[in-house]
């Protein structure tokens, strides 16, 4: 043990190398299609409402302004450019996410977001594969919806498992007084973490789509097989997740009950409540146009790129060292 | 009595589980992107010496224990404890029964300090340092010129560790022994 302050970066040279090389990649995948490079803020007014996630809180104090939050996205922001007519637009920005540390993770983060006006999400699907496999040259991912790859790789049906029979298949991870008190989509993120994750992207890359409708966030839902289903994406290669997208919701109505809701499971998990981003509602009341949007983990880009197991292998200066 | 919660978990940390003294060897935090976190985590009970692996979901607590590392000086055995003083200049003692002394009995050397883990204020466990010097009390008589040949034989140490030595060895030599590896390292002095 030693108190002495440690300077050196974790990253070698030629790990920084490939972060300054990816990003010249990225910045000229875009401008060949004609996407919009944007900066939105790093340090908003507003968190955000969902469940899972924790902003950083910061103490700003100018001009009347007091309080705010460094971003755990630039979602909103971003949707308030398209809002205005911006038209398809591309941003690399460092996001927050408190509590977050790990081999895959760090509270600090590179997040190249995107957002691709009058495309789908099997649209958008095709061009991160367009991205992601041009800069790694992998094989082009296959596509399986949530309910298949639960089923398949799990062994139980998502959609349909009782409570009692989920509380069961997550009693192998925690015991039944830990149990108590999860949701279903809790249970369902302990089941898609420690078994269904590490087996995904093993052989080929792979989009794990069409989310049960609790899992939306800011996607749309549709019907499919009789059940609501949400319009979202996430990409896995080597099990590690890279992306996460959204065919988005543009309905300003459902967005407002989604914050509600949102705010109504923190409080059930003992968590203080959000303020609801009125800026970004407004938005939406002058109109999103048709997009899709996906935010893509350049730091887990990079790991996959230099084949780190850890992600300060990556990063010059990881929490610890910041 | 103190808590961690599982943002403060990381390896090294002594925590209460299922009432045994526990340390973190591994913290994994594994996280689906919009869904609720986890830490799986390994530990060993610092009473069987038995690794367990836990989840906790984020947010939930462990209880510290109360474990202490200390130096202290091995004073002598009286065949049932034994006997540890604090490097400190209290001259306090604590008596270590044979669980707790476990292997290192082998390493013992009056005078030698060790690494003495204290749990709720007694001896849960004793480690040796990584190299100690001890005495050849017992080999096959040596072999002259026999110095830059391979081959090796057994030697009994001081304190009744039996460890492999070249064959050019003999009684009364002073070792240095690695711990961890039970291996002869070099001599330190000729008798």
């Amino acid at each position: 043990m030693t108190d002495q302050p440690v300077w050196r970066p974790t990253a070698s040279r030629e790990h920084l190398k490939s972060r300054a090389q990816q990003l010249a990649y990225v910045r000229g995948f875009f401008a060949e299609r004609g996407v919009l490079e944007v900066e939105t803020p790093v340090l908003g007014r507003h968190g955000v409402t969902d469940v899972n996630l924790e902003g950083v809180a910061a103490s700003v104090d100018a001009g009347g302004v007091s309080g705010g939050w460094l971003q755990t996205s630039p979602e909103y922001h971003m949707k308030r450019l398209l809002a205005a007519g911006s038209g398809s637009i591309f941003q690399v920005a460092r996001v927050f996410r408190n509590g977050e540390l790990g081999r895959r993770h760090n509270p600090e983060f590179s997040m190249l977001e995107w957002y691709q006006v009058g495309l789908n999400d099997m649209a958008l699907m095709a061009e991160v594969s367009d991205l992601v496999c041009g800069w790694l040259d992998c094989e082009r991912p296959d596509i399986l919806n949530y309910r298949d790859a639960v089923r398949v790789i799990a062994g139980f049906d998502p959609m349909t498992i009782s409570r009692h029979d989920l509380y069961q298949v997550c009693e192998q991870w925690l015991e039944p007084e830990q149990l108590a008190g999860m949701s279903r989509d809790d249970c369902l993120d302990l089941v898609m973490s420690f078994r269904v994750e590490p087996e995904l992207g093993q052989k080929r890359p792979v989009f794990i789509t069409r989310y049960p409708e609790s899992q939306a966030a800011l996607a749309r839902v549709t019907s499919e097989d009789g059940y609501s289903v949400a319009h979202r994406f996430e990409l896995y290669i080597n099990g590690l997740e890279l992306c996460n997208g959204y065919w988005e919701l543009t309905d300003p109505a459902e967005q407002r009950k989604r914050f509600v809701e949102d705010n109504r499971r923190r409080q059930a998990a003992g968590k203080p409540k959000m303020a609801v981003d009125q800026a970004f509602l407004a938005a939406l009341d002058a109109g999103l146009p048709e997009c899709s949007g996906v935010a893509l983990g350049l730091d887990r880009l990079l790991m996959l790129k230099t084949g780190a197991a850890r992600i300060e292998e990556v990063l010059a200066f990881p929490i610890e060292r910041a | 009595m103190a808590s961690y919660s599982t943002n403060e978990f990381r390896g090294g940390l002594k925590v209460l589980l299922d009432g045994d003294p526990c340390i973190i060897l591994e913290n994994e935090f594994v996280k689906p992107g919009k869904g609720q976190a986890f830490n799986r985590v390994r530990l060993r009970n610092l009473m069987s010496n038995r690794v367990w692996e836990r989840t906790f979901k984020s947010g939930e607590t462990l209880e510290a224990a109360d474990v202490m590392d200390q130096d202290m000086e091995y004073l002598y055995t009286d065949g049932e404890f034994w006997h540890f003083m604090l490097t400190d200049g209290s001259f306090e003692q604590y008596p270590a029964d044979a669980k707790a002394v476990g292997d290192t009995v082998k390493w013992l050397k009056e005078q030698d300090v060790y690494t003495v883990t204290l749990y709720n204020g007694a001896p849960l466990s004793v480690t040796p340092p990584n190299f100690v010097e001890l005495e050849v009390v017992d080999t096959d008589p040596g072999m002259k010129g026999d110095t830059a040949q391979g081959g090796s034989k057994p030697a009994t140490l001081s304190t009744g560790a039996v460890v492999s030595v070249p064959l050019f060895i003999v009684i009364g030599e002073v070792l240095k022994v690695d711990t961890r590896s039970g291996e002869y390292v070099n001599r330190v002095k000729s008798s």
